[in-house]
């Protein structure tokens, strides 16, 4: 009896460690280094936003991130007039499909569909492919459409076809530590921007926990006294 | 003052149904056996979660646009722009998993106590037409945030319709609403999700408490505590459900909160087995998604279809499988023929069955999320009834376990030894 209790209470647990996944970079983000956020909004516009929106964020709700409206409008604002409107791409869905064969999607759930170790992995793992028609290639989504849209940044690298290894071809403004920084906020605001409520939920979640507890002690009080006269 | 209230009181309560009756009837003088454990937490719960879906539903229809253009956008504007929307709607996206969890636990008690045998087949029969409501208001539910899940989930479910002989593709054309799941699918399903499928919901709730408290409940001993009454008319073994079930259930809704806040708080997705991934993309009606698994609740069915081979080129044989894996266990009350209820007093044959049969339920519903190659392939010679893969034919020996635990009833309890029941309940 107690045994099949304890295994169907356990069986949640037993189906999480048994999901598996190819190998992954684990991502070093963390959403509530706000510095960290505001360097990935800023790689993101002028890097990602060409092409991949953010439709169902609002320009306004970079404040959340510690900037200032004003910082946003003269920084941040590219594709639209005012800060109240959607972050979207100016990319028109017709020629995105032509130039690149897909339209670029957009962007705003991404890390809840991928995760944040995919993306932080991926964006590193870009590397020259005569084979593909932009010339790129990845090692974790093989022929994808997106050229390496950081590749200023990361400088070229190739595929080594015996060992599997990348290696450097050409060297980009940024070193290995610093463009694995750059990737580091960007993902980490495409996880804040995947669930801008995700870091209050956990505080309010924390309280709400306290308040069940407290409630807890008194339920448990009541019950034992009136439960005292049942034999 | 108080005397004009209860003047007021008064005039009501002879107009109409007597509340304070109402109360006697179903909560202070409803007497309960004493010897409730840990199982029978979950009727209560259940109602419980059903409330909070509800409420929780209420309030998400205010900002939900049932439009296939907007229905996705309008799920990510109440976890951004509605204020408190992500709580809302993530209470609801637990509650759906909870409501499950909550229900089958209820059910597995019944197994447990023989809470299904004579007097109480009704109840149960409430019961599982309840579980099976359920199912389709969650079927429904989960089209709406029209994701790659959603909708693909809902395209391999109405086909499955397809597959009935003569009528299935008009059949399944009839529920859809067009050609393929679209607009009008989605409408329709928004229809039955908020309103048909509630009602028939609280209907059969309604039915299913009242049907209870006709017989009475039954008990970890399943003793029939009514035969056994005081001199004054009440039940040895009974206490009023009032107060003293009411604080215990309160004390177990409590308990119960804080795990649904646990999971709500911290893991709303709960790794993608109570918000998938892939439902975090539109919905593509020309990019099937690689792997099509329903939500975990619906697993082991999905195995038990998948596990049976199809027949002339037809799936039919695994829907129609799939269809009397639910409804068998209408069947329960006359398919146990055990001289005794509660698994207490039930020999090793019954015990074993039952174990084998929760074993082979966890194991179709862990095999029903994931691809059928999960567990890699047999040698060659092996491909016989079209498939190599290790997991199908595990799958196929569950699904085997699954039927026989029900047909083999009848003997295997009539033959099984009984302890002696003992003419009062144990605390």
């Amino acid at each position: 009896m107690k045994n099949i209790l304890l295994l169907v209470l356990l069986l949640p647990a037993f189906a999480l460690a048994a999901s598996t996944g190819a190998r992954l970079d684990p991502s070093p983000h963390d959403t509530r280094d706000v510095v960290s956020l505001q360097s990935g909004a800023r790689t993101y516009v002028n890097y990602c936003l060409g092409c991949h929106g953010l439709q169902y964020m609002r320009y306004s709700s970079l404040t959340d991130i510690g900037l200032t409206e004003a910082q946003v409008k003269d920084y941040l604002l590219f594709t639209a007039e005012k800060v109240g409107e959607a972050i979207k791409a100016p990319l028109d869905a017709k020629a995105g499909k032509t130039w690149f064969g897909v339209n670029p999607p957009d962007l705003s759930v991404i890390a809840r569909v991928r995760g944040p170790d995919w993306l932080y992995t991926y964006l590193r793992t870009f590397y020259r492919d005569p084979k593909t028609v932009t010339g790129w290639n990845n090692a974790v989504y093989p022929n994808v459409a997106m050229p390496h849209a950081l590749w200023t940044l990361q400088g070229e690298r190739g595929m080594d076809p015996k060992t599997h290894k990348l290696t450097e071809i050409s060297k980009g403004v940024q070193s290995v530590t610093e463009y694995d920084t750059t990737v580091r906020d960007l993902v980490n605001f495409l996880v804040y921007a995947s669930e801008p409520a995700a870091t209050s939920r956990k505080s309010i979640g924390i309280v709400v926990l306290f308040v069940l507890g407290v409630l807890f002690i008194f339920a448990y009080l009541l019950k034992r006294e009136f439960w005292r006269d049942v034999k | 003052m108080a005397s004009r209230l209860m003047a007021l009181w008064d005039w009501f309560d002879s107009r109409m149904p007597s509340v304070a009756e109402e109360w006697r009837k179903h909560a202070a003088e409803y007497y309960a056996p004493k010897n409730f454990n840990f199982w029978y937490y979950f009727g209560s719960l259940a109602l419980l979660v059903l409330v909070i879906q509800i409420v929780s539903g209420i309030f998400l229809t205010m900002h939900y646009k049932p439009d296939a253009s907007l229905a996705f956008g309008s799920v990510e504007y109440i976890m951004r722009d509605v204020p408190g929307g992500w709580l809302i709607r993530y209470i609801h996206s637990t509650g759906a998993s909870a409501f499950f969890l909550v229900v089958y636990l209820h059910m597995f008690r019944a197994m447990l106590y023989g809470s299904y045998r004579e007097p109480r087949e009704l109840v149960w029969i409430f019961g599982v037409l309840i579980y099976l409501t359920l199912m389709g208001e969650a079927f429904f539910g989960y089209l709406l945030p029209w994701g790659q899940m959603s909708y693909w989930g809902a395209q391999v479910i109405v086909n499955l319709f397809g597959t009935v002989p003569f009528i299935g593709p008009d059949l399944a054309l009839w529920i859809r609403g067009d050609y393929v799941v679209s607009d009008a699918t989605l409408n329709r399903f928004f229809a039955l999700h908020v309103i048909a499928f509630p009602l028939v919901l609280l209907g059969l709730v309604v039915a299913h408490i009242l049907a209870l408290h006709d017989v009475g409940s039954n008990n970890p001993d399943g003793v029939e505590i009514k035969k056994l009454k005081g001199p004054d008319g009440k039940p040895l073994d009974g206490i009023p459900f009032h107060p003293y079930y009411t604080v215990k259930d309160l004390m177990g809704a409590v308990v119960f909160l804080a795990i649904f806040c646990i999971v709500m708080f911290f893991m709303p997705e709960m790794g993608g087995y109570f918000l998938e991934h892939n439902n975090f993309v539109p919905a593509d009606p020309l990019k099937t998604p690689e792997h099509i698994a329903p939500v975990w609740y619906f697993t082991p069915y999905y195995s038990i279809l998948r596990a049976v081979p199809p027949l002339f080129n037809s799936q039919f044989p695994g829907v129609l499988a799939m269809g009397i894996a639910t409804m068998i266990l209408f069947f329960l009350p006359w398919l146990d023929r055990s001289p005794v209820k509660s698994i207490r007093y039930r020999g090793p044959l019954y015990k074993g069955w039952l174990a084998a049969f929760v074993v082979v339920f966890l194991i179709l519903g862990y095999l029903g999320t994931k691809n059928t190659n999960v567990w890699g392939q047999f040698p060659d010679p092996w491909d016989i009834l079209d498939t190599k893969d290790v997991a199908t034919w595990v799958a196929r020996a569950c699904t085997l376990v699954y039927f026989l635990f029900f047909i083999l009833m009848p003997w295997y309890t009539a033959k099984d030894r009984v302890l002696a029941v003992p003419e009062r309940v144990t605390v």
